[in-house]
């Protein structure tokens, strides 16, 4: 495979400098993966086999009992769709504002947009855990500590998105396009929704995955709004489950594990999105 | 047809989300400036003003010290294996672009960036277990004695930086490999011609192009290294009863001093701090760029 991109690639590639290069890389990624591995692995080994050493990576007798005993002891499914709930609606919120502001933002000049868009942009500076206190205090004010409301509270918007729209909207959507539509007649809404909209659908798609991994790797502020099992999210839950007096190596890593694969296997499947968006926030400024 | 002002569609369709940001950043974020200059227990109904005796006490404060000294250890340490170790990873990812394996070697090496937070944690938790983890019984072999990784101060602090580390990196890697596409092939061209190696051209062609972004991703993972807390949670909160030594970190510090002590106005200063030095270190970026587009 030769990527058109890079006239280096053409040079044959397996030399034994290359192929040096190749060991080194894959030994770095074993490294890498090793913990998450020993994790997932762990969690199917019966208790004198975490003892063992070396550790084996695969289990000799592997077993579900670590697994059924955190399902029994956890409300593990329960965290899990608590988090989905709230990651799905974070994810829909921050999609749906980023690309409604990022296109008014982009596409007319209002003379105080530039400032609105100056401030959003400065507030994506201040991180969440300076201003987490006073927006708790707000929501035990409206009575919505330990709610579903009251955690999206945090992530409802994301100025990366709205900046990432508009950086969009200006350079590949041209105004000839919304002009002509508007001369056929057509309103300002039904041009955003059936013109605009649909054309935005890669860079909406990088932001909805990194909106989503963002509300799933949520912790500090589930952390502190949310009151009891029923409505931890995962990560809290499983924080949370792991300071256990009695809980032992199998079910914590049972526990880890099950809350790893997902995001592991939802990552592997929308690497090129999430790749996108991420490398999108470093070309920022 | 009536037309309708030009402004309105627009103005509707912001209203919303400017609704949000008020509510939900800007007014929390200047609540916070607020606070910090009070003295406030939640619960009382006086909140006398103290000027900036909040920040004045913290000066002297031991816990807090202790949590500012910490953080800075831990976001240079960061730093300083991010930075090196992630530049090299993309420099040899970047020479096999294009072979399908340089897939497996992105994905293995920013999986941890991604995966959630608690559970990479816990297993690197076990990994340092100092009697369970296999680190000490593999330092065991080169004859080193077994260390209690997660009970030492400093070791301790080690453990935070080999964890965030490890999660920081792929980001690192991400974004270089992005800067290194954008290194014209014409250069290395021209330096293959004068007779420069694969790595002088590295060294002497992509290195100086790369600085902007290097700065960029210093700053990125200084930044995140000072809001770091569920890694310290997690890696102090205990393990069949044995609490690990906690890593007093600023977020950590400043969410005891809010809800297990209730002083909000204290804490709110203590948020104050660290907007303070995330505000530095992106004024110092945004310094160091317009210097290099200058010279």
């Amino acid at each position: 495979m030769s990527d058109p991109d890079h006239p280096s690639s053409d040079v044959d590639r397996n030399t034994p400098a290359g192929l040096a290069i190749d060991v080194v890389l894959f030994a770095v990624g074993l490294m890498m993966l090793l913990p998450l591995v020993f994790l997932i692995s762990n969690a199917f080994k019966t208790p004198p086999e975490l003892l063992a050493w070396p550790p084996t990576i695969i289990p000799d007798r592997p077993t579900l009992e670590n697994i059924l005993g955190v399902l029994h002891e956890t409300p593990l499914l329960r965290w899990i769709g608590n988090t989905l709930i709230f990651a799905g609606i974070s994810t829909a919120s921050i999609v749906s504002t980023s690309a409604i502001a990022g296109y008014v933002l982009g596409k007319f000049d209002l003379p105080w947009f530039p400032a609105v868009f100056g401030v959003i942009i400065a507030t994506s500076v201040v991180p969440f855990e300076v201003y987490m206190i006073p927006l708790y205090l707000n929501v035990q004010a409206a009575g919505l500590l330990n709610t579903l409301p009251g955690l999206l509270v945090g992530y409802l918007v994301m100025s990366f998105g709205i900046f990432l729209v508009r950086q969009y909207v200006t350079t590949s959507i041209p105004d000839e396009l919304l002009e002509a539509a508007r001369v056929d007649g057509a309103g300002e809404g039904w041009i955003f929704l059936r013109i605009v909209l649909p054309l935005m659908r890669g860079p909406l798609g990088a932001l909805a995955v990194l909106a989503f991994f963002q509300a799933w790797t949520a912790f500090a502020w589930p952390l502190v709004v949310t009151a009891n099992k029923d409505t931890y999210t995962l990560e809290v839950g499983l924080a949370l489950f792991q300071t256990g007096f009695t809980v032992d190596i199998g079910h914590l890593s049972a526990a880890a594990a099950l809350a790893l694969v997902p995001s592991a296997l939802f990552f592997s499947l929308m690497r090129r999105n999430f790749v996108r968006g991420v490398a999108g926030t470093g070309l920022k400024e | 047809m009536r037309s309708k002002p030009k402004w309105l569609f627009p103005v509707l369709a912001l209203l919303p989300v400017l609704g949000l940001y008020a509510c939900l950043r800007v007014y929390p974020i200047a609540e916070t400036l607020r606070l910090s200059l009070f003295k406030w227990n939640i619960i009382s109904r006086r909140k006398p003003f103290v000027g900036f005796d909040n920040f004045v006490e913290l000066m002297s404060d031991p816990l807090f010290l202790e949590a500012i000294f910490n953080t800075t250890i831990v976001a240079f340490g960061v730093l300083v294996i991010t930075i090196p170790v992630g530049l090299a990873l993309a420099a040899l990812i970047n020479s096999r672009q294009g072979l399908r394996r340089s897939g497996f070697y992105e994905t293995s090496i920013f999986l941890p960036h991604v995966v959630s937070l608690v559970p990479a944690a816990m297993a690197w938790k076990w990994i340092f277990d100092a009697r369970l983890g296999p680190l000490n019984a593999l330092i065991g072999w080169f004859g080193i004695p077994a260390q209690s990784w997660l009970f030492d101060p400093a070791l301790s602090l080690v453990c935070l930086i080999v964890l965030c580390s490890w999660q920081s990196i792929g980001y690192a890697v991400l974004i270089f490999l992005v800067g290194l596409k954008n290194v014209p092939e014409a250069l290395y061209e021209a330096a293959r011609l004068d007779g420069a190696s694969s790595f002088q051209a590295f060294r002497y062609v992509a290195i100086p192009l790369l600085k902007p972004v290097m700065l960029y991703v210093s700053v990125i993972t200084l930044i995140s290294s000072y809001n770091i807390y569920a890694q310290a949670f997690v890696l102090a909160s205990d393990v069949q009863g044995a609490p690990g030594h906690l890593v007093r970190v600023l977020v950590l510090d400043m969410l005891e001093n809010s809800f297990r002590n209730y002083r909000v106005g204290y804490a709110a200063a203590e948020a104050v701090v660290l907007l303070v030095i995330v505000l530095v270190l992106t004024g110092a970026q945004f310094r160091l760029f317009r210097d290099r587009s200058r010279a």
